[in-house]
């Protein structure tokens, strides 16, 4: 799976970096790292409900620093099959 | 003041020529545009800058075939436009009141052109003979002659600028390192850069609404202090409805630039900057010896457009800066895979009006990618300012130097030359006071510095790190940590 992170201008400033350090983290401590691809993008197109965080085709939406894990285990896992 | 965005009538006159060329190109371009567009900017009957009408037209001619590239045999990003050079109005050699009428002439021995006679005991320099040499304003012994120099020879602090025999500015490609400061200093605008709007235009139309591609347009830090009447925030929208899918802070490569030159500077012990593709062209061509301390790391414009291409490998990418080197800087090999076009403020101006896009009406999209660092590139002792706070941080000995313009940029080389110089990082940036202050700024003032410095301390990140982990993702290089 490719998991892309938004850091265009309005995701930045939400935490694009924290979300991506904690993806990073999870990927590694759950061994992941074989089956998601960890990537920045710029601008999802999705400003308002950032940070924005696409997994393939779908989007996970109001991804932050606090939330990223819960975000990860409940949206995201599942999506792997 | 007349002009509302710009300090001269000629840079309006450049931008006019600019704004008809995109609405014609709107339409479609056809060859009627050569006799249209000069008609609509100047519609007479009377002429109100030159003799006449017509020869105004003439002029907005050659301007108008500048903004569609110009000269393709000419590799220079500034041409001379030899029929508005015509008339320029300084007098070169200049009979002083100190004239004592004396009887030795050593004035009319020097002259090597019989270009002075004596009438009425006072020397007389026929204008139609004289060269502008200088020989008499050194033969007289009262120093009654004086040489006033044109505007652009007195600018080009690369000497790259002679007068011919015709009397017209021409510019030596062998010496002139495209920094701009004649266009913006000739006070007829017989010098300007060449124009790679149609590119830009074509890559917006061709990616059929970003579908096909998407275009990011990638903007010098020194933007914050141009576009007064709006916020920066608002240009980034007025930006999106041009047709740019992204736009991204350069300074984000600034970022990382900065990041690679620490680590540069370490290794080699003494290093200058490569982000002013003409200072670096300056080292090449007046300082052969020192052109070894070049650093090797790319410019901002050229690691924002890889860490963009790394991200998205069918992105296309513009930069938008305050720069006529850049123009010449994105053709070279090692940015030309990384850039796809240059396009200056003033013809984002022209772009903004020619599509009826108000940005002072628009709403806020935010900008924030780059760091602190990063942002303070765009003014003369950024970069210096960022070496010295990583050298602490990574424990290396930095004693760097800001030189500001070509002239300091000389005085602090030579003495690098001669081995007399304190310092080990040389920044060096061909425009007084570094990018604010460059040739296709809408306007330029101490104000500027300090728009550079706020829009500086406003940024999220206040180091290089993020922006260089985000880079090492993109690249698909594992961080150390």
């Amino acid at each position: 799976m490719i998991l892309s992170v938004c850091v265009g201008s309005s995701c930045h400033l939400k935490g694009s970096y924290d979300v991506i350090e904690t993806f990073k983290r999870l990927i590694a401590e759950r061994g992941l790292a074989d089956k998601i691809e960890l990537r920045a993008c710029f601008c999802l197109n999705r400003c308002s409900d950032g940070v924005a965080v696409k997994a393939d085709g779908n989007y996970i939406l109001g991804v932050n620093g606090a939330n990223a894990e819960q975000k990860f285990d409940d949206e995201i896992l599942p999506l792997l099959g | 003041m007349e002009n509302r965005l710009f300090d001269t009538t000629v840079q309006k006159l450049k931008y006019e020529v600019i704004k008809e060329l995109i609405i014609a190109y709107d339409k479609g371009l056809d060859n009627g545009i050569f006799h249209d567009i000069p008609i609509k900017i100047m519609p007479g009957p009377h002429a109100s800058l030159r003799c006449c009408v017509y020869k105004e037209r003439a002029i907005l001619q050659e301007r108008l075939k500048l903004a569609m590239g110009g000269d393709k045999d000419n590799p220079n990003v500034v041409e001379v436009i030899d029929i508005a050079c015509d008339e320029c109005p300084v007098d070169g050699i200049f009979v002083t009141p100190a004239c004592r009428g004396c009887i030795s002439h050593r004035c009319i021995e020097a002259c090597p052109k019989n270009a002075i006679s004596i009438e009425d005991k006072h020397a007389v320099v026929d204008k139609s003979k004289c060269i502008e040499c200088g020989k008499c304003t050194q033969a007289c012994p009262y120093n009654a002659m004086i040489l006033q120099k044109r505007p652009c020879v007195l600018s080009c602090k690369a000497n790259a600028i002679k007068v011919n025999a015709d009397k017209k500015a021409v510019i030596d490609v062998n010496k002139c390192v495209g920094c701009g400061a004649c266009v913006y200093q000739c006070p007829f605008g017989a010098i300007s850069d060449k124009s790679y709007i149609l590119d830009a235009l074509d890559i917006i139309k061709n990616s059929e609404n970003n579908t096909k591609y998407k275009v990011y347009a990638i903007i010098a830090p020194a933007i914050v202090a141009q576009f007064n009447y709006a916020r920066i925030e608002q240009v980034i929208t007025g930006m999106h409805k041009l047709g740019f899918n992204q736009v991204v802070e350069t300074a984000l490569g600034a970022d990382l630039t900065l990041n690679e030159e620490a680590d540069e500077i370490k290794e080699k012990g003494t290093l200058t900057t490569s982000c002013c593709p003409s200072f670096v062209k300056y080292v090449q061509i007046n300082f052969p010896d020192l052109f070894k301390y070049v650093s090797h790391t790319p410019s901002p414009m050229v690691m924002a457009g890889k860490l963009i291409k790394a991200m998205d490998p069918t992105a296309k990418v513009i930069f938008v800066g305050p720069c006529t080197s850049k123009k010449f800087e994105y053709k070279q090999d090692t940015a030309k895979d990384y850039i796809d076009c240059v396009i200056s403020f003033e013809e984002l101006q022209a772009f903004f009006d020619a599509r009826g896009v108000d940005v002072s009406t628009l709403p806020d999209t935010y900008l924030d990618n780059a760091s602190y660092y990063g942002r303070i590139f765009a003014r003369s002792g950024g970069i210096t300012e960022g070496v010295k706070a990583l050298a602490a941080e990574r424990g290396f000995e930095a004693r760097p130097i800001a030189m500001s313009g070509l002239d300091e940029c000389r005085k602090q080389l030579t003495l690098l030359k001669v081995r007399k110089s304190p310092y080990n990082f040389f920044e060096g940036m061909a425009c007084d006071g570094g990018c604010v202050n460059g040739a296709l700024c809408l306007h330029h003032g101490p104000k500027s510095l300090t728009d550079v410095n706020k829009y500086g301390e406003m940024a999220k990140e206040k180091t290089v790190d993020n922006s260089v982990k985000l880079y090492k993702m993109a690249v698909g290089e594992k961080d150390e940590d």
